[in-house]
């Protein structure tokens, strides 16, 4: 069966007076990666379970191709689906585990340990169908995971945070692996996760939630060099916002008695007003030193170092009480230098405070 | 490195201590519940093989086997259709009603077995209120049914006994990764697949857990056959019959029966549970419950509560009906035709039938005392020291719960009855004190239970800590061991003062003039057919456990000093 296209128009759910899910509308293509970040509570495992069948908006639809799927039961919906802690079926070996949907479609046993096999085979388990899924190291468990959900040809793959049991090495790979196999296969994805390093690496594009609300929608580049709105500029990567003035074809940033004019990142056509009052998204890797008294630089004091490996992340003090990270390859200031912060890449990004 | 060295090695003086604990707790073990089997083992083969030989050929005796097996077996397969499908029903779907109906479901289990088993007699007995009314009803010459017999024990068995189905399939429920039935429905398995290849599958422990709890006291059970009888033998009860009839060889040879197939029954699960190569992780989620989607099923949930609930309370209002009727009344009118207080009024004040109250009341108080300092100490043992000899006592303090209570009483009968050296000359039969020595056996296992259950859940490295911090052994006592294992305590203390107080099979071995407990009296009021004085005793017997339980919440509430302390 081919991958479908799925959609979410305003799919809402309330859990007393709490709207945990609020008029989430979303589309995933054919083909397409899509992963659903924000932080615990935000809704996005409620709005997979929605679209997995496993729990009822209250109201909105999901449809898959076109076709209204909200209220057919999961059995009937031909996901495959990825839990966190996998659910795999402790009581059964691993390829009964990968057959057991199959099993379900009411297939020949010979046909399905076959089928099972070949899946496992293509998960990097092949071999490891007799042991007994309680043997399997994490990674291992997640693979299975994957193949059971994969063996039943599914129109989409749901995956609710598949990464978040493993360790950080192995959870680098299985990103990797992950993407890979759900490009050749050309699956459409839908997946959870409170990791943006995941979701980066992983989706194609990426809808961050907060209350139940879809804040912003797009490819990672969008979400980090663009956001929307604070919400967004806050919850993706790491940045200090700082008040500006908004010119609307440029800012002014000015700390303490330094003013700068810098090029700003939102596309601006004639008719939306600049922001009254705007902020600055200032990433540690869009700054950078330069001489304490060189022109545009402003004046601070480091009070904070932290090294990250590739780089090393300052804490500058700057006038009025300002704290901006820059990072920067040069290991070699300390706490108590004075230094000069520059910008080192525009455009930079302004929200609205 | 030296300091990293496995913490729980015991080194010389730890290991003195924990004989100073464990020699006394093994030699009372020993005395109480491992040696009481030898005479009666011993006097089944007094004098050869006879005593055997008239066991397998007395047809009499053939029959109570045959008829113990068909009721046990009977009762779990009844109590396993009534506890499974009410455990799912109750944990897995919301209806109008399930909150009265889950406050009800367990109240069978409060009844204490032989009051439970008159309540069961004033409601389906042959001149019971319903026996008859449907008699009156329907204009039928006879009663509509006889309720005698092997139909009577199972029906009275699986209405009391599927309680433990109940709670143990519930309890399994609760931890039950929900996730897994997604995982099957998103894969595909419709509701009866996921049920049959995946839930009862990984419920399996716990249904087989409640299944032997069924089959342990189906097995032993000694009211309901006693009572409901007939002419039909039972083991517990033949054994009975023949210490009556002086035939103490081939009662011996029936106690030993029994208490061996219990045993085997309870080793054959423990093998079986231990094959058993995977456990249920704890992550995941709970299920939720959900209304059902049938429109027809939602109107009728509330009609199908009002009848369970009617069906469960009943028995109990059955005895409160019966306790106010007017003794000598109540002949063969459907319901007692006139009610007083007269029945309360003589228990109040008639001191013949006073005495009963405050020998079991006392009595009960004595043996769960001796329980909590015994079983502390022996959870203790069992829990947070390593020593050799460990799996041994467990298996001793599991003993009194496998050995059903009638064997347990001929053991105490047949050991403490003459001044014996090996019973080191304690002669108890005949005495007060026999009576709460039988409630102290019997409640072992249940406190001790409790109590390792409270002190598994507390990091072994606490206890450490203190030592390390170099607290004196009191100090840790009192404000580390006891503190963690207070929940158990008091949940054990309940579940034993209340097998205490309303234990009927070995009192009415075991019992003699000076110490004869509320139910000898209450049988022995069934007996002559003051019905109202036995029933208004049987009702000051329910409210007694509930005082017990009510107590213990309220103990269980108030704030503990010395947690909050070591909380702080």
């Amino acid at each position: 069966m081919s991958a479908g296209s799925l959609a979410l128009n305003g799919l809402t759910r309330v859990f007393g007076s709490t709207r945990a899910v609020d008029n989430v509308t979303l589309e995933v293509q054919a083909g397409e990666l899509l992963a659903l970040i924000g932080a615990s509570g935000s809704g996005k495992t409620t709005t997979l379970r929605m679209v997995a069948g496993h729990d009822m908006p209250d109201a909105g639809t999901v449809t898959l191709d076109g076709v209204d799927i909200t209220n057919l039961p999961p059995q009937r919906r031909n996901f495959g689906m990825v839990f966190q802690h996998y659910a795999l079926f402790p009581h059964m070996t691993v390829e009964e585990n990968v057959a057991f949907g199959l099993e379900a479609r009411r297939m020949g046993k010979a046909v399905r340990l076959e089928r099972a096999q070949s899946v496992l085979a293509g998960v990097g388990l092949d071999g490891a169908g007799k042991r007994a899924v309680q043997s399997l190291s994490g990674g291992e468990q997640q693979r299975v995971a994957l193949a059971r959900a994969l063996v039943i040809e599914p129109r989409a793959l749901l995956l609710d945070e598949p990464l978040s049991n493993l360790d950080p090495t192995l959870r680098r790979t299985m990103r990797a692996e992950l993407r890979d196999t759900l490009r050749r296969l050309h699956m459409t994805a839908l997946f959870v996760t409170h990791d943006q390093e995941d979701a980066f690496a992983i989706a194609d594009r990426v809808a961050l939630m907060r209350k139940g609300r879809v804040l912003q929608v797009g490819t990672p580049e969008d979400l980090y060099d663009r956001p929307v709105s604070r919400d967004v500029a806050e919850f993706i990567g790491r940045a200090r916002l700082l008040p500006a003035v908004d010119c609307g074809t440029h800012a002014i940033l000015k700390i303490g008695n330094v003013e700068r004019r810098i090029g700003i990142a939102a596309d601006r056509s004639a008719s939306v007003k600049p922001f009254t009052e705007a902020l600055a998204v200032l990433r540690p890797e869009s700054l950078c030193f330069t001489s304490p008294a060189g022109e545009g630089a402003f004046p601070g004091t480091i009070v904070g170092r932290r090294f990250t490996g590739s780089t090393v992340t300052y804490d500058v003090l700057l006038e009025s009480e300002a704290i901006v990270e820059v990072a920067s390859l040069d290991r070699e200031m300390h706490e108590g230098d004075r230094v000069g912060v520059g910008i080192a890449r525009e455009p930079i990004a302004l929200v609205e405070a | 490195m030296s300091d990293a060295a496995p913490a729980r090695a015991p080194t010389r003086r730890a290991a003195l201590a924990t004989w100073l604990i464990a020699a006394p707790v093994i030699a009372i073990l020993l005395l109480t519940v491992v040696w009481p089997n030898v005479p009666v083992i011993a006097g089944s083969f007094e004098g050869g093989l006879g005593h055997w030989r008239a066991f397998f050929t007395n047809p009499s005796d053939r029959d109570a086997l045959k008829n113990t097996i068909v009721v046990a077996v009977a009762s779990v397969i009844a109590a396993t259709a009534i506890g499974l499908p009410l455990a799912f029903l109750l944990t897995r779907a919301e209806f109008r009603g399930r909150q009265t109906l889950a406050a009800v479901a367990t109240l069978p289990a409060a009844l204490p077995p032989l009051v439970g088993v008159l309540a069961f007699y004033f409601l389906y007995g042959e001149s019971g209120v319903l026996t008859r009314g449907l008699q009156h009803v329907f204009g039928l010459t006879s009663a509509p049914w006889t309720f005698t017999g092997v139909p009577a024990i199972i029906f009275v068995h699986a209405s009391t006994m599927y309680v433990y189905v109940f709670l143990l399939v519930s309890a399994g429920l609760e931890r039950y990764d929900s996730s897994l039935d997604e995982a099957a429905a998103g894969l595909g398995a419709g509701a009866i697949r996921r049920l049959w290849r995946v839930t009862l599958p990984l419920l399996t422990p716990a249904i087989a857990g409640a299944m032997l709890l069924v089959f342990m006291s189906a097995l032993g059970s000694f009211s309901a056959p006693f009572i409901f009888g007939g002419g039909v033998r039972v083991l517990s009860t033949q054994i009975l019959a023949s210490r009556t009839n002086n035939q103490f060889g081939v009662a011996f040879v029936e106690t030993t029966v029994l208490a061996v197939s219990a045993v085997a029954a309870l080793a054959l699960f423990r093998w079986v549970e231990r094959r058993r190569g995977y456990v249920l992780s704890g992550k995941g989620q709970r299920s939720q419950r959900r209304a059902p989607r049938s429109v027809i099923v939602r109107a009728l949930a509330p009609f199908l509560v009002a009848i369970l609930v009617t069906v469960l309370v009943l028995p109990h209002a059955m005895l409160a009906l019966v306790s106010f009727a007017r003794e000598g009344a109540w002949t063969t009118q459907v319901l007692p035709p006139s009610y007083g207080f007269d029945n309360f009024r003589r228990l109040a004040t008639d001191p013949h039938l006073w005495t009963p109250i405050r020998n079991s009341v006392t009595m009960a108080l004595v043996a769960t005392l001796a329980n909590v300092i015994f079983c502390v100490a022996a959870a203790y043992l069992v829990v947070m020291r390593q020593f050799r000899g460990r799996r041994v006592l467990e298996v001793m303090l599991s003993l009194p719960w496998a050995i059903p209570a009638t064997a347990i009483a001929i053991g105490l009968a047949s050991t403490f009855n003459r001044n014996d050296p090996l019973a080191l000359r304690v002669v108890l039969v005949g005495t007060y004190w026999i009576l709460p020595l039988a409630y102290f056996i019997r409640g072992v296992p249940l406190v001790t239970t409790a109590v390792e259950g409270s002190l598994r859940q507390m990091d072994p490295s606490t206890e450490e800590a203190a030592r390390g911090l170099g607290s004196p052994w009191w100090l840790i006592l009192r404000r580390v061991v006891l503190p963690a294992a207070k929940p158990g305590i008091v949940a054990g203390a309940v579940l034993a003062a209340i097998t205490a107080i309303g234990e009927f099979v070995a009192s009415t071995v075991l019992y003699t003039h000076s110490n004869r407990p509320i139910s000898v009296e209450i049988y022995a009021q069934f007996r002559t057919g003051t019905f109202g004085t036995a029933a208004a005793y049987s009702l000051l017997l329910i409210l007694l456990v509930l005082v017990i339980t009510l107590l213990a919440r309220w103990g269980e509430n108030r704030v503990d000093p010395g947690s909050s302390t070591l909380a702080g």
